[in-house]
This record gives structure tokens, C-alpha cells and sequence, in this order.
């Protein structure tokens, strides 16, 4: 897994609650059976005016010039700034994929849907969760100041202003440290192989039923 | 000492770990694989030099993005048209026959839509844990399992370790007590409880339902309101065993037989919540003041009862709210202060997860028999969630009463619920929908989902706009 220690870049926002899974990367290119290249793709159906096709080269396509992705000012954008529900909907992993081929590091809303929060951490992109107030702080910032950027210590799990105030933000201790030292957690879990098979011998007995029946 | 919930129990049973760090190691019983989700996941076992922990606890089908039409269908995988949709599903095929993986493929008895084909099959029972790459995996809890929607790399996870790396959630109860009036059916409940709570209620919560109503309820019933559940933003739904849960297992497929049935019964017959049980937070709904239920939105949780009028955005005070409804309304092409059933429909979806199985059926059936759709219906779908469904209903001569009406009996898949395959909307058409979703695009670039039951989408067919189906239950035809 990639890892995360310490980022600053500049912040784009997209000033809407309940951004879902389905806007992120729409349906139709979930049919490729790859991982990576998704990030052109990212936000299809608001940042193009034509509908995406898997396979198509996204660099002769008409931009929409009202999608905050598009505004010259944002170009290089590694840090996305967001509203309530961010990701909901669909599981789909592909949208943290897109969101990471793009070129986001991080994301601060107010609240993230689980699924999607949970399959950030696994890709090396840093989902934080900061009050309303501080976030409707940070978009006031990004609209009048051109070149807003913003720093990330996930050690010290802090996000750090321009003018140096620090916004503190809240981890689990097993997510921070797969982030900060890029474990392997199959092979984390794999350590715990012989506890998994002393479950499985205890399970077996308690509820055979559950063996075995599929073949 | 306080009980425990239904899902502490589930968790406590199910708990290999606890580590240090907060984080837990969470036994998988039972772990469903299709064909969009997984893909990266073999290959990053492959890439690892793993493979699966044990074989009998997975299960795989193509769903997603399979073609519905006969035809199409008929001809194999090797003929589907779309060259990236053939080599996902060939990807799957290929990935489970590598790694010894059970699938149902394509087009044999058993294969369907994931959260259709489990319980049917009798391959997820009472007590499991249960994941699926498919945030509608909850469905499953509807008897009594601990299911949840995961994503591709957790996918990998459980195939290599049979575990999921996970934390406990927070418990909610939602207690709809009464009864519910004629003709509102399990959809209109928790289209209705998404009213309520909205669609990030539930956000860190296992939802536990109970009550007279769901006590009330049919399994498949109990599966459609636990479908929805992240629509209310919780991963996790579920309501308690009972009487008919048992009922429900008996014979099927991968369920257990003879004294292993009657052991593993008398441990079902123990999943309820403890009645001293605390929950974080509870809900209360009564039966009685839901009517039939319709979305109006681009989110589940903006929805009316059918009687209801669309909101007027200059009513409502709260900025973000106001600039929700109008964005809402933009996108659908709708006015605030029109009636629900003043909506025109153009397109009919009786499908999904949600809503595709034998009752559904049956129930939108018993509103079209006899009557022709609406001319104005451009076209009108009915897929069965699985093939045993499809074969079900057509013993029962339902697929005649559809196609008699106009509409078009289909393959069982996903279908219109996300149109990753052929059948979706066209920018602009208004569909009314029995699936889950109702954003912007879901069913199609530019489409507007209206999400409804079945016999509320069977009726919206007959008139050309949303109606109240008791209309038709109630006159002659
Ligand atoms: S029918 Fe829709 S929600 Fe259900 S599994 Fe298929 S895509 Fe997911």
C-alpha cells in the first residue's frame, strides 16, 4: 500500500453535500478490469459536456467551464475540499482509484460514507473529517485566496493553514500506521493465521453447518 | 450486566481479534463475488502469490453487467457485444475456475443477482457474517446475518484471510409498530424510514428493525428494507429470527438437512436482540401513517407519500437545503408545487436487488393483469433477480400477465438499476423505478429516477404518471 506522511497542495472545492460513488466514476467505467487510469474520468458527467465512453481519449473533450475541477486556477489540486456525505452510494473502490489517479492526496469534508471512507485508507488516500465550521472556514478561504494550499501531518494528524492555525483531525490507530508505513495488511493478517484457524476449529463445532456446504 | 443486540452478538461470535490498535479481525462466513468488483482483487492475489483461504465459504455470479435480453443472452459470453463487459464477465468465469472458486455462470439455474441468489441458494443463512463487493450486501441481514457492502481491496482481503479487518459499529433500532394500511408494502417502509432519518442517519450505525410491521413481514419483504439500509447511510441492517426465517430455509439448496438442520435451528432460534438491549440511538415509526411512497429527488431521502405536493425550494429557510431542492429539481425537470401524481412517466423498470423477487413479481402482476400500459409508456421491464425467480414466475404464468400488458419480460441481472449494460434511460426520461437509487445518472446519463414498489411501478405503467396503485387494487377492472 502506498504510504502518507506529510502533504501540502492546493485545495479545490466542490460545494455540494452528498457527492455519490456514481458521480465520482460513473458506472461505465467500471468495466475495466484494471486498477489504474480512472483519473481522467473523474467526475465525468460534471466535467465534460458530452457523455464519457470507456476506451476514449479524454483530451479532445469539451470541458464544462462551471465544474471547480476545471477553473484554471485549480489545475493542479491535491487536496479535495468537500460537504456532508461525501462518497455515498455504491462501494465501489474505484472511485478512491480515480481520485488517487487524478492526483488527490486528501479529502476533508464534514462526513464521509463508511464504505468509501474505509476504501480511501486502503489506497493511500487521506479521508479527513473536520467540523462544518472549519470547513465552511477553509471554502471561504479557497474562493478568495488564488493558490490556497493547505498542509497535512498525518503523524501529528493535524492540517495546517497558510497562516499557520492547526486544525486537528481524528484517525484510528491501525489506519494511521498502515498509511504512515504502507503495510501490507494481508500480510499483516496472515501473522495472525494460527488465531484464524483456532477460530475456524471452535466455528466448526459450534456451527458445522457453515463448512463445506457450498462446493 | 446489560444484554447484548442482535449485532453485538453477531459481532461477538464472529471475532477472531481484537487488536491493540481498536481495530478487529471479524470471521466471514460467507463472501459473494461478481463480476465488477473483483477483477483487481484476484489479480492482486495472483500478483502476491496467494490464493483463497478456503473455497467453501465464497460464492460467484455475473449480475452487473450482463445483458437482460433473451436473445443476447442465448447466444453465451463469448457473443456479448460490448468487448469490455465480455472480458469481465470472462475475467470472472476464467478467475473462479482458476482458483477453484463456485460460481453459478451466466446463464445456469441459480445464477442472479448477488443479494437475490444468496438466500435463495440457501448459501447465506441466519447467524452469518456475510460481505460482498455491493453496498447492498445488508439484504442479507433480513434473517438474522451481520452483512455488509465492502470494497475490491477488502474483496482481496477475505479471499486470502477469510477475515475482514473492520470496527464495530454503534447500534440503532428502528421499531416501526401498527399495522400497515392496504396496499403499502416493505418498500414504501423504508423509503419512508429514509424520509425520516435521511441519508446519513444511519452512518455508523448497524440498523436493527423491529416491530409489529416487520414481524408482520415476509422474508423477501424483510430483504427489500434491509436492501435499502445504505440509503440511510448505514452499512449494516438487519432484523431478528423468527419463526418464518426457519420457515424460509427449509430445503433449500446449501441449507443444512437432518440433525444438522435441527442443531443449527435451535441456533438460529437465539438471534434476537436481548430485551434489556441498549441501543445508541432509536428511531420510531408507526405502521399506520405510511402511504405508498415516491421519490421526487436525486436522493432517497427526497421523498413523499403519493399524495404528497414536490417542495417549493422559496419555503425552505435553510441555504444548503434550498439550493439542494433546486438543484434536485433542475436536474429532474420538475416545478415545487407540482402534485406527485402529476409526474409523467416514460420508462418502467420492475427490478433489482431491492425489488425482483417472487412477490415483487406477483405483485406488480396483480396489477397489470387484464390492463394494457400506457401508450405514452415507452418501454416497461420486468427482471427477475435470478434465474429460479424467472422460472417461479413463469410456472405461474406472470411472464404471460406482463407481456400480455405491453411490457417486456426479461434475463435476471442488474439491469436498469445501474445500467453498466444495455438498459438505461435516455437524458431526460422520467422512469419509474423499483431499485435503490435515484441519483443523477444512475439509470443513465441524464435520466430521472422516480424510486418506487413494485405494485406502485406496475401502476404507473398502466397510467402514463405516478398513481396510487390501490386505485387499480381497488376498482374493477
Ligand atoms: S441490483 Fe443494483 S444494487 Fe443490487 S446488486 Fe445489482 S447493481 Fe447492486
Amino acid at each position: 500500500m502506498k504510504t502518507f506522511t506529510l502533504h501540502k497542495g492546493l485545495v479545490v472545492g466542490i460545494d455540494r453535500p452528498n457527492i455519490d460513488t456514481d458521480m465520482i466514476i460513473p458506472k461505465q467505467f467500471l468495466k475495466s478490469i484494471k486498477r489504474s487510469g480512472f483519473g481522467q474520468n473523474l467526475f465525468d458527467e460534471l466535467r465534460y459536456m458530452d457523455e464519457g465512453k470507456p476506451g476514449v481519449d479524454c483530451k479532445s473533450r469539451i470541458l464544462r467551464d462551471d465544474f471547480p475541477l476545471n477553473y484554471p486556477r485549480y489545475t493542479s489540486a491535491s487536496i479535495l475540499l468537500a460537504q456532508e456525505n461525501f462518497g455515498c452510494g455504491s462501494s465501489r473502490e474505484h472511485a478512491p482509484w480515480a481520485l488517487e489517479d487524478y492526483g488527490f492526496r486528501v479529502i476533508i469534508a464534514p462526513s464521509f460514507a463508511d464504505i468509501f471512507f474505509t476504501n480511501c485508507l486502503k489506497n493511500g488516500l487521506l479521508p479527513i473529517v473536520l467540523s462544518k465550521k472549519i470547513v465552511k472556514y477553509i471554502f471561504d478561504q479557497v474562493e478568495i485566496t488564488e493558490g490556497y494550499q493547505l498542509s497535512v501531518d498525518l503523524q501529528k494528524q493535524v492540517v495546517i493553514t497558510p497562516s499557520s492555525d492547526e486544525f486537528f483531525f481524528d484517525i484510528d490507530e491501525f489506519s494511521k500506521r498502515a498509511l504512515l508505513e504502507g503495510l501490507d495488511e494481508i500480510g499483516l493478517t496472515l501473522k495472525e493465521s494460527d488465531l484464524i484457524c483456532a477460530y475456524e476449529v471452535e466455528h466448526m463445532k459450534n456451527a458445522p453447518w457453515i463448512f463445506g456446504a457450498i462446493k | 450486566m446489560t444484554g447484548k443486540t442482535l449485532y453485538d452478538k453477531l459481532w461477538q461470535s464472529h471475532l477472531v481479534s481484537q487488536r491493540e490498535d481498536g481495530s478487529a479481525l471479524l470471521y466471514i462466513d460467507r463472501h459473494i463475488l461478481h463480476e465488477v468488483t473483483s477483477p483487481q482483487a484476484f489479480e492482486g492475489l495472483r500478483l502476491a502469490g496467494r490464493k483463497p483461504w478456503r473455497l467453501d465459504m465464497n460464492l460467484a455470479t455475473p449480475d452487473h453487467n450482463i445483458s437482460t435480453d433473451s436473445d443476447e443472452r442465448a447466444a453465451g459470453v463469448d457473443a456479448i457485444p460490448d468487448e469490455t463487459s465480455r472480458i469481465q464477465v470472462k475475467t470472472l468465469d476464467d478467475n473462479c475456475d482458476y482458483f477453484g472458486v463456485r460460481e453459478f455462470k451466466m446463464n445456469e439455474m441459480g445464477q442472479g443477482i448477488v443479494h437475490v441468489m444468496g438466500p435463495e441458494l440457501g448459501a447465506s443463512l441466519p447467524g452469518m457474517t456475510v460481505v460482498c463487493g455491493d453496498s447492498h450486501t445488508a439484504t442479507h441481514g433480513a434473517f438474522g446475518c451481520l452483512a455488509h457492502g465492502i470494497g475490491t481491496s477488502e474483496v482481496e482481503h477475505v479471499l486470502a484471510t477469510q477475515c475482514l479487518v473492520t470496527k464495530k459499529m454503534k447500534n440503532m433500532l428502528i421499531t416501526v409498530d401498527g399495522s400497515l394500511g392496504s396496499g403499502v408494502t416493505p418498500k414504501d417502509v423504508v423509503l419512508a424510514i429514509i424520509g425520516k432519518i435521511g441519508t446519513a442517519g444511519g452512518t455508523g450505525y448497524a440498523l436493527e428493525f423491529a416491530g409489529q410491521v416487520f414481524s408482520d413481514m415476509s422474508i423477501e419483504g424483510r430483504m427489500t428494507v434491509c436492501n435499502m439500509a445504505i440509503e440511510a447511510g448505514a452499512r449494516v441492517g438487519m432484523v431478528a429470527v423468527d419463526s418464518k426465517t426457519v420457515e424460509y430455509f427449509k430445503d433449500r439448496q446449501f441449507a443444512p438437512t437432518g440433525d444438522t438442520w435441527t442443531k443449527a435451528v435451535s441456533h438460529w432460534n437465539l438471534l434476537q436482540s436481548d430485551k434489556d438491549a441498549i441501543f445508541d440511538a432509536t428511531v420510531k415509526l408507526d405502521g399506520a401513517d405510511i402511504a405508498p411512497q415516491v421519490t421526487w429527488g436525486t436522493s432517497p431521502e427526497m421523498v413523499l407519500p403519493v399524495d404528497g405536493v414536490i417542495p417549493d425550494p422559496n419555503d425552505e429557510k435553510d441555504p444548503q437545503k434550498r439550493q439542494a431542492i433546486i438543484q434536485a429539481l433542475s436536474y429532474m425537470g420538475l416545478k415545487g408545487g407540482t402534485l406527485i401524481t402529476d409526474i409523467p412517466i416514460d420508462i418502467v423498470f420492475i427490478g433489482s436487488c431491492t425489488n425482483s423477487r417472487i412477490e415483487d413479481m406477483r405483485a406488480a402482476a396483480s396489477i397489470v393483469k387484464g390492463r394494457k400500459i400506457a401508450s405514452t409508456i415507452k418501454h416497461a421491464l420486468v427482471v427477475p433477480g435470478s434465474q429460479m425467480v424467472k422460472a417461479q414466475a413463469e410456472a405461474e404464468g406472470l411472464d404471460k400477465i406482463f407481456m400480455d400488458s405491453g411490457m417486456d419480460w426479461r434475463e435476471p441481472g442488474c439491469s436498469m438499476c445501474l445500467a453498466m449494460n444495455a438498459d438505461k434511460l435516455a437524458p431526460g426520461e422520467h422512469c419509474a423505478s423499483t431499485s435503490n437509487r435515484n441519483f443523477e445518472g444512475r439509470q443513465g446519463s441524464g435520466g430521472r429516477t422516480h424510486l418506487l414498489s413494485p405494485s406502485m411501478a406496475a401502476a404507473a405503467a398502466i397510467a402514463g404518471h405516478i398513481i396510487d396503485a390501490r386505485f387499480y387494487t381497488e376498482t374493477a377492472q
